[in-house]
């Protein structure tokens, strides 16, 4: 009786002994597949940000990563240079300008684009209108900036082919090398190529609304706009918030491959924008600590712009993204 | 849906139509106008009014852009970077996600605190660029690929349809005696097909339009991709170069090709892959977006 007794507590003991080396062996293969990517986190995005530091220091790019430690620091002087620099609030009104404008026309457009494609009573029509509104998002913006440079072209462009032959030019214009138009442009040619993609996600939140809503609402006599304007905008307003949020936090942010590609000598002073910049001052020139502190200067303002715009929707709506 | 058959109801039917075969014919002419032009006599196109349909076709711009082995290279690197970028992507961050999604496993939380971090702080480009430097990587073809290896962004996106499998799966396979590696391989891997193939097309479309990183880390034409190839046509004289050596190809000892439509074959050909691959994908981008924006 003892005997057994002892046995099965024996074998408890055992068998209870045997999970937890299993459980630690699991343990050991999870941390195991954890720990790579960790390194990976640590290695390019915290000694990147460690190397921040070359902004108040007097880098040398022969120093290669230890020039990091040992270069002598400068305070801000590579922060005042930027300020006092003279290409500063020019390129400083182009990022601002162009993004808010560009926030002013896509935004608002985009929305109307959810609503007006999701009004479409056609199923197939409707499809095949987000199958090739999504397209261009896909296309990179080096083949996409060469299609634009090609219509725009004056000599055989199509744009001032048709503007001339409607009369509305009396000859053709290269616009690309107006400086007066390169905002518009910017802004008109990345709605094109992102005006679908966009709406994707507005269209899923529009997917969510009970329809049942609709009936009621075409029962009470409320017409299309009142739908519209009473059911669906106000079920997608989360959405919309935090959309705009977003972008807002990334005015300063976006587009440096659309801008570097459309960029040329004749509309630089409209074109040039913090990011590109950057790219050209830090590994053209390779005044790398300069670089460093103007990259550095745009994250502040955009952690600052993030911080009050959701400090804003929070106010005026109640809903913000923390 | 609501049936409405007022007549301003049917107006605004009508408009909306309108409005959206305007947005087709809008989105779809730019390339519409680069394959025509693309086919067309360089010379003929160059007095204009090219734009409708092909005016004197050629295959000269094709043959003329081809016989140039820097663009010939150029695929073989674009293509090689997709591929094996794509797949080593994929694995390295599923893996970590699996993991990532386990409800057992340890300081969790000091891991999704350093991915979120991860997600929304950057040194910029010249910390980055010295990092490179420093890692050895540059004008070396891992460039394109261990940057890139993981992202966090990603793991979410993986993290949240894991969490959707039933966990009695995982543990009848571990009272069957599978380790956690068995289980993500045969198990796992096998299940989350959908959310692979969104993450995987993103990736790869990634690869495919990447110019960015081959732009500052590499030099010469060994490791230049097909976008940056482009990227040089447009910008710089690089295409009337082009034509210059080529004074024995067809289409240069007829003078037929100009730099113009050499660009655009360029970028047709380019973007041939994107274009006839995207119809029967789309639908699984649309998954991956909206995956990512339930629980992002």
């Amino acid at each position: 009786m003892a005997d057994s007794e002892a046995s099965t507590a024996n074998s408890n003991l055992a068998l209870a002994r045997e999970k937890r080396s299993s459980r630690n062996r699991d343990q050991l293969s999870l941390q195991s597949m954890i720990i790579p990517g960790i390194l990976f986190i640590l290695i390019f995005t915290f000694i990147p940000l460690y190397g921040v530091i070359i902004a108040f220091k007097d880098y040398n790019i022969v120093t290669g990563i230890q020039g990091i430690f040992s270069s002598e620091w400068v305070g801000l002087a590579n922060f005042k240079e930027f300020i006092s620099d003279i290409n500063f609030w020019n390129m400083l009104r182009n990022t601002l300008g162009i993004n808010l404008l560009g926030l002013c026309i896509t935004f608002p457009v985009t929305i109307l684009f959810a609503l007006f494609l999701n009004e479409l009573t056609f199923p197939r029509f409707k499809k095949l209108t987000q199958t090739i509104t999504y397209l261009p998002h896909f296309i990179s913006w080096s083949i996409f900036g060469g299609l634009i440079i090609n219509i725009l072209s004056p000599s055989n462009g199509v744009l001032n082919y048709l503007l001339v032959n409607f009369g509305i030019l009396s000859e053709p214009i290269h616009f690309l090398a107006e400086k007066d138009y390169f905002w518009m442009l910017a802004v008109l040619t990345n709605l094109v190529k992102e005006l679908g993609w966009g709406a994707i996600l507005y269209l899923a939140a529009i997917a969510s609304i009970d329809q049942e809503m609709y009936e009621a609402a075409y029962m009470d006599g409320a017409s299309r706009f009142r739908r519209i304007w009473h059911i669906t905008l106000p079920a997608i307003t989360g959405t919309i918030v935090i959309l705009l949020v977003f972008s807002i936090s990334n005015i300063l942010n976006s587009g440096f491959d659309q801008f570097f590609v459309l960029q040329n000598p004749l509309n630089i002073d409209a074109s040039e924008v913090i990011d590109t910049y950057v790219y050209k001052v830090g590994l053209r020139e390779f005044r790398m600590e300069y670089a460093t502190a103007v990259g550095l200067m745009k994250t502040v303002i955009a952690l600052f712009l993030l911080y009050l715009a959701n400090f804003i929707a929070k106010k005026i709506t109640g809903k913000g993204i923390f | 849906m609501v049936k409405d058959h007022s007549w301003p109801n049917r107006l605004f039917n009508m408009f909306n139509v309108f409005i959206m075969a305007c947005l087709i014919v809008l989105t779809l002419y730019p390339f519409w106008y680069s394959v025509i032009g693309s086919f067309n006599d360089g010379l003929d196109y160059a007095k204009g009014g090219v734009y409708l349909w092909i005016r004197q076709f050629t295959w000269d711009n094709y043959s003329a852009l081809f016989s140039d082995t820097a663009l010939v290279k150029s695929f073989v690197v674009t293509l090689s970077r997709t591929v094996i970028g794509t797949v080593t992507h994929v694995l390295f961050t599923a893996l970590f996600a699996y993991a990532f999604s386990r409800r057992n496993l340890k300081f969790k939380r000091l891991y999704s605190t350093l991915g979120l971090m991860s997600m929304y702080l950057s040194g910029g480009l010249i910390p980055y660029f010295i990092l490179i430097n420093a890692l050895g990587l540059y004008n070396n073809f891992l460039v394109f690929i261990i940057p890139t290896l993981f992202s966090f962004w990603n793991v979410i996106l993986f993290h949240s349809y894991f969490a959707e499998l039933p966990e009695a799966l995982i543990e009848s396979a571990k009272i069957d005696g599978a380790g956690e590696y068995t289980i993500f391989f045969r198990i796992i891997l096998s299940l989350s097909k959908p959310v692979i193939a969104a993450i995987s097309l993103f990736t790869a479309v990634g690869h495919w339009n990447a110019y960015y990183d081959a732009m500052i880390f590499t030099q010469g034409d060994s490791l230049q991709t097909v976008q940056l190839y482009i990227l040089k046509l447009i910008q710089s004289t690089e295409a009337a170069l082009l034509l210059a050596n080529m004074s024995g190809s067809l289409g240069a000892a007829q003078g037929s090709v100009t730099t113009t439509t050499l660009q655009l074959a360029a970028m047709v050909a380019a973007s041939l892959p994107i274009v006839l691959v995207y119809p029967f994908v789309q639908k699984f981008f649309i998954k991956g977006m909206l995956i990512g924006s339930v629980k992002g």
